[in-house]
């Protein structure tokens, strides 16, 4: 482990290229980002003062803030800095690095619960079968939920398997559901 | 075959709010481009896109091979894809536009998809629904087919963000002053409004509304306030995921906030579809949480 700015530059590099990750050194903090963001508006994060703690190394800081998870990756910082900072792609990776970490709350790995149940983070039931009859389309799309498509969900779970995304969010094979919760949702 | 017989066939890329929630969305996309000639065929085995904010949010190495298996699916049928969500987009095109980018992960990437024998070759196309609406139907074949005239209609356009951002992904020119979805309102007649910050965003995205649903309602909330504010009859917009928040999300918030919310929320082809002479059963606009007023059916 390296200071914050190392990891973000090394396991963001590894996808979006490393000279990607190294704009954050380019901030000046001007605030542009935190002026038109929607989420500062309502919410604690200031996306400004986030890239200044990351370059500051206050990893412990950063992960522990709640308002890390208040970003809905509108992009709108990310087309404006005037420094070309990639300023979205850094907030998703910081977010990767502290997942890691085991900084993730329980719905948000429920989510990953219902994609190894069903290959969908939002799968289909009996009431919403019936909404697309009304609409004149077959009760069960041909996806991975679809009980003909075992193997094709299979391929699914198989990905997450690799990854090691199961064990991340501590999830359990025998019960198809996460393991037993700690206190305030963390691992 | 006549003249509006485009006799095209695409992989419809369904995801999961579309054929899960809002049924209505597939059913009058579909009906939309088999007037036109366009023919669908869903992708087999398809699964989450997985969505960007959040999967992407959590583990990219994870986000990405799921995203380039449901690649390798459209490419095998040798087709392009359609979606209908801004998140399906989001992901199905980032993820094609780094694995082209970048040779190494696109390596590493196989190397997870060959445990199951299938390949990422970077042979198919991510095409979002209202661009194949704008660009290969057009506004001069809509608008001879628009039977019921929105003339005195005023509409709210939504974009949500991942359709136009990050620009050098999606390739629509500005995401400040975009113009596509503007066209489509037009060409039924209606007035696109404009109204105070259209382009902000619904407030669902990058695992917002799970991490904090009354507080990403707040942001739909304002969004909603300022359409209203603005004369704005309805809301037209061109994702899934952004029509669960902002429809659904409405219930969510008249409980949350003690709100009296009941405004119109329609998907691009939704609108085009009760222009087009569909009716709201046939759109599936009677089986979603905000209904639609007379001036919108007649
Ligand atoms: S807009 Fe760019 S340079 Fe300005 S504070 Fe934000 S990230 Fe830094
Ligand atoms: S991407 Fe996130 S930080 Fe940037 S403006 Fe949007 S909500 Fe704010």
């Amino acid at each position: 482990m390296g200071t914050l700015y190392e990891d973000i530059v090394a396991y963001g590099g590894e996808v979006f290229g490393e000279e990607h990750m190294e704009t954050l050194r380019e901030c000046v903090q001007c605030g542009k980002c935190t002026g038109g963001c929607p989420s500062g508006r309502n919410t604690a994060l200031r996306t400004r003062k986030l890239f200044q703690m990351a370059l500051l190394d206050l990893r412990e800081e950063i992960f522990n803030a709640p308002e890390l998870w208040f970003c809905s990756t509108c992009f709108t910082c990310y087309e404006r800095c005037p420094k070309g900072v990639k300023t979205t792609d850094i907030i998703r990776i910081i977010r990767n690095l502290a997942a890691k970490e085991g900084h993730m709350s329980v719905p948000h790995r429920m989510i990953g619960v219902y994609v190894l149940k069903t290959g969908h983070a939002v799968p289909i039931g009996p009431d919403q079968m019936k909404l697309r009859e009304a609409v004149g389309l077959e009760s069960q799309p041909p996806t991975t939920q679809h009980p003909k498509n075992k193997e094709q969900l299979e391929q699914v779970r198989t990905i997450f398997r690799t990854t090691n995304y199961d064990a991340m969010i501590d999830f359990d094979w025998e019960t198809m559901n996460l393991r037993g919760m700690k206190k305030g949702g963390k691992k | 075959m006549t003249d509006d017989d485009l006799g095209l066939t695409y992989a419809y890329f369904l995801g999961c709010i579309t054929p899960n929630r809002y049924p209505g969305i597939e059913a009058a996309t579909k009906r939309i481009f088999k007037e036109f000639g366009i023919e669908t065929k869903e992708m087999v085995g398809a699964s989450c896109c997985p969505a960007p904010g959040v999967f992407g949010s959590f583990d990219m190495h994870t986000w990405l091979p799921v995203a380039a298996r449901n690649l390798s699916i459209a490419e095998e049928m040798g087709l392009e894809i359609y979606v209908t969500c801004n998140g399906c987009y989001g992901s199905l095109q980032e993820a094609d536009h780094l694995l082209k980018e970048h040779p190494k992960l696109k390596e590493r990437t196989n190397k997870v998809l060959n445990e199951f024998g299938r390949e990422y070759k970077g042979t198919t196309k991510v095409n979002h629904s209202i661009v194949i609406l704008h660009d290969i139907i057009g506004l001069d074949k809509l608008k001879e087919r628009i039977t019921k005239p929105m003339n005195d209609v005023n509409v709210a356009v939504h974009y949500g963000c991942h359709f136009l951002k990050p620009r050098e992904v999606r390739g629509h020119g500005s995401s400040e002053t975009p113009y596509i979805l503007e066209d489509l309102v037009k060409v039924t007649g209606a007035k696109e409004v404009e109204y105070k910050d259209k382009l902000m965003c619904c407030g669902a995205g990058g695992g917002n509304r799970t991490a904090d649903t009354v507080q990403s309602l707040e942001w739909t909330r304002q969004k909603l306030v300022n359409a209203i504010m603005a004369g704005c009859d309805c809301m037209v917009h061109p994702c899934a995921f952004c029509h669960l928040q902002l429809d659904r999300g409405q219930a969510e918030m008249n409980k949350a906030f003690g709100t009296n919310f009941n405004f119109p929320i329609l998907y691009a082809t939704q609108f085009l579809g009760l222009a087009m002479g569909l009716s709201q059963t046939e759109c599936g606009l009677d089986i979603q949480t905000t209904t639609m007023p007379e001036k919108l059916l007649k």
